[in-house]
């Protein structure tokens, strides 16, 4: 492999990885309090059930130091804090399914965990609750060159995926920052959006098939790998995003689209939020079926990302106020090219274009370090101070608007920026502070949600629910929607010990 | 003054070569190609010099098939080169010694002072075009430059070598050899692609240029690095000296 810069390019991506490895929590940070008591249906664990756990999984499959346990009971932000004794380790599909036929006997509470890097306290315990954790079913499992069909255990990292796959000249359909360390079967049942939805689509349409086990311990198997098959109710579109809450997910298959031969990315500097949109409209009219990206960001973004990353450097001369970053991907570069020349002509075209300076990369390198100027704005967040994070879905007309009032409401007392996946109408508001500033976080909540729900956004695009944002499920959802779930929970988990306090609000139950 | 950057076009780095049916060669149907990533460093070091005033020209000359004309295109002529030359030839990978050959007739007919090189290809790995160069034309050479300084006809290089680094000055005219932390490569701009459209690629032969191409080593046969065989963990030292003896090692 070549060593471009000193470093092998891999690196670069598991930097997320290794601010992960560092983020062992040694006293109490957090600033989430859950506002309701732990559920007193729940058993406490036990030496009892200790010793069962290692019957099931052997010593090397059960956690009980504190100081291992705590880092499973931190999330990637250190923003909610868990009081969990215990983590479990399976390898196997049959030893979950023995695992939680216990612990539904015993009313053992549970918290499934894959790579811990969700955003909304969704991974980690509220109280004491059992994490297990599927780092350890890591298997592919299988490949099929002909359809793309890939078969793996739930525990596999996203990025080992991509370069398993991309050896194979595919691609996985699924693309975010965290990738060094989110696990597929997360990335699943949180129905992870990401950067190339806009082209490949949401997992509820890859994902052709999965083995999940429920509270009782049922294994219901439909991992086929079948493109079409219209046969009775399509479970598994429930336990997509479903966080955890109706089924732990042990293996899936899913569809890998072919690996594009030719990627193209630019990145061009403008004077106003209207020009973004009138790019994006324009990149959609002349890349049409070759874009597979689209992602903008403001000038705080950039001024983060270039603090406080130290391998990335402005490719412009001078700053503007927003940023655009287009992708496209195909299967021959002549083709992609001279639609990207006609593109080019048309946004320099005339004498006032409103693109003021734009730059296009082809190699893999530099392709990287424009793709870091984007990807790198939630980890610089965490290095400037407390982030209140929120990922909504807007009207376009309405989508800049909710960050400029927050700069102004806060103007010298907190950094407010906005970026994100403009393809899909997904905005991610970040607002920080140097420390937690408990005035701040309750001038944003819930107003932010109100002000989402009057232009019939979403409160949560992609991030999920967790345990932060059921409070504001009805923002988002009717009464009658929210009912129709609490019912379909008590089929599926009528003790309620899979992922408790999460996605959905206590009051109605 | 007038600067040469020679430019080959290789298989993309990110891309993971395959060896063709036959084992005489890697497959390049439908394969990313790219500027060799040393040959760009040597572009970024033209540029730099050029914004200093210190050269007034900037030729990329590439010795590939003409479907490379794309790739000097958006490469070198978009970062900013004035002007390419393409000596096409059928096959990828050339020859060094041939390579030199002809860059030494395009020299005589264009009379740069400066010849700048990417240090190695990344296909064959070779580091000796540059070289090879120097020899023919009998000029001076900087390899491995991890630093490019000009003065008043002479250029001091600082060379990357095993036990550290060497600097060498030399007269004009000279050969520089790329090297990786030699700099960064700039971004194509949208407005310098647009240009690079306009700018003259000329075309030639080897025949043209006097050079036989005809080439002089045949592969016989291309093959994977063998794989790895798995080690195996002893418990004792005389299990150890029981496996060396059984494979023949002592």
């Amino acid at each position: 492999m070549l060593r471009v810069q000193g470093r092998l390019i891999k690196s670069d991506r598991t930097s997320v990885q290794r601010s992960h490895a560092q983020c062992r929590v040694s006293k109490r940070s957090a600033f989430y309090e859950p506002s309701f008591s732990r559920d007193p249906s729940f058993a406490k664990l036990e030496d009892r059930d200790r010793e069962h756990f290692r019957s099931i999984l052997g010593e090397s499959g059960v956690i009980t130091d504190p100081e291992e346990v705590d880092s499973y009971n931190t999330d990637w932000m250190k923003k909610y804090q868990g009081q969990g004794k215990i983590v479990l380790r399976p390898k196997t599909t049959e030893q979950v399914s023995q695992i939680l036929r216990y612990c539904n006997e015993r009313k053992l509470a549970v918290v499934p965990q894959g790579g811990n890097t969700g955003l909304v306290g969704g991974s980690v315990p509220v109280f004491d609750e059992i994490v297990l954790s599927t780092s350890l079913m890591d298997k592919i499992l299988s490949f099929d060159k002909v359809s793309g069909i890939v078969t793996c255990q739930s525990g596999v990292v996203l990025e080992k995926m991509e370069d398993y796959l991309g050896s194979l000249d595919h691609v996985f359909p699924l693309d975010l920052g965290a990738k060094g360390s989110c696990q597929i079967g997360g990335n699943v049942s949180t129905n992870a959006g990401g950067l190339r939805l806009m082209r490949y689509g949401s997992l509820h349409g890859n994902v052709l098939g999965m083995e999940v086990v429920l509270a009782d311990g049922t294994i219901l198997d439909n991992l086929t790998s079948l493109r079409k098959d219209n046969t009775g109710y399509d479970l598994k579109q429930l336990f997509i995003g479903s966080e955890g809450t109706l089924g732990i997910i042990t293996a899936l298959s899913v569809l890998a689209p072919p690996k594009p031969q030719s990627v193209h990315v630019m990145f061009v500097g403008v004077q106003s939020f209207k020009d973004v949109c009138s790019f994006y409209q324009e990149a959609k009219k002349e890349l049409s079926e070759i874009l597979s990206a689209v992602e903008f960001l403001d000038a705080g973004s950039m001024d983060l990302v270039l603090r406080h990353r130290k391998d990335v450097t402005d490719p412009f001369k001078e700053r503007y106020p927003f940023y655009c970053l287009i992708e496209t991907s195909g299967s021959r570069a002549s083709h992609d090219f001279e639609k990207l020349e006609n593109f080019m002509e048309r946004i320099l075209g005339n004498e006032n274009s409103y693109v003021k300076d734009g730059v296009i990369a082809d190699q893999t390198s530099q392709i990287q370090s424009i793709w870091k100027l984007r990807e790198g704005i939630s980890e610089s967040l965490q290095r400037e101070g407390t982030v209140y994070k929120y990922d909504i879905s807007l009207p376009l007309s309405h989508f800049y608007s909710i960050v400029e009032e927050f700069q102004e409401k806060f103007a010298k007392r907190a950094i407010v920026v906005g970026y994100g996946h403009i393809g899909d109408g997904n905005l991610h508001l970040n607002i920080c502070t140097p420390k937690f500033d408990a005035d701040v976080y309750h001038m944003i909540e819930p107003y932010v949600f109100e002000w989402t729900s009057r232009v019939r956004g979403s409160i949560s695009a992609e991030h999920g629910m967790g345990v932060s944002k059921p409070p504001f499920l009805h923002f988002s959802k009717s009464h009658d929607m929210i009912s129709a779930m609490h019912r379909i929970k008590n089929v599926f988990d009528p003790h309620g010990i899979l992922n408790p306090y999460k996605v959905i609000p206590r009051d109605q139950q | 003054m007038k600067a040469f950057v020679g430019c080959k076009r290789v298989i993309d780095y990110a891309v993971k070569p395959r060896i063709n049916p036959e084992k005489t060669g890697v497959v390049t149907q439908n394969v990313k190609m790219s500027i060799n990533p040393f040959d760009e460093i040597a572009v970024e070091e033209a540029l730099k010099l050029k914004e200093k005033g210190i050269v007034k020209e900037i030729v990329a000359v590439m010795v590939g098939p003409s479907a490379g004309s794309l790739q000097l295109t958006n490469g070198p002529l978009a970062m900013g080169a004035d002007r390419g030359i393409l000596v096409e030839i059928p096959e990828e990978d050339a020859n060094p010694l041939l390579v030199a050959k002809v860059f030494q007739k395009l020299i005589a007919k264009e009379n740069p002072e400066l010849v700048l090189l990417g240090k190695q290809a990344i296909d064959n790995d070779a580091n000796q075009t540059g070289q090879i160069l120097a020899g023919l034309m009998q000029w001076p050479q900087g390899t491995c430059a991890s630093k490019v300084e000009m003065a008043e006809k002479q250029v001091t290089v600082t060379r990357e070598i095993d036990s550290g680094l060497r600097t060498v000055t030399m007269d004009l005219p000279a050969i520089v050899t790329c090297d990786l932390r030699l700099n960064t490569p700039r971004f194509a701009t949208l407005q310098n692609i647009m240009k690079a459209r306009k700018k003259t690629i000329e075309k030639t032969t080897p025949k043209d240029l006097g050079v036989d191409f005809a080439p002089k080593l045949k592969v016989l046969q291309l093959d994977e690095p063998s794989v790895r065989k798995a080690g195996i963990k002893v418990a004792t030292v005389e299990d150890l000296v029981g496996h060396l003896k059984k494979t023949g090692t002592i």
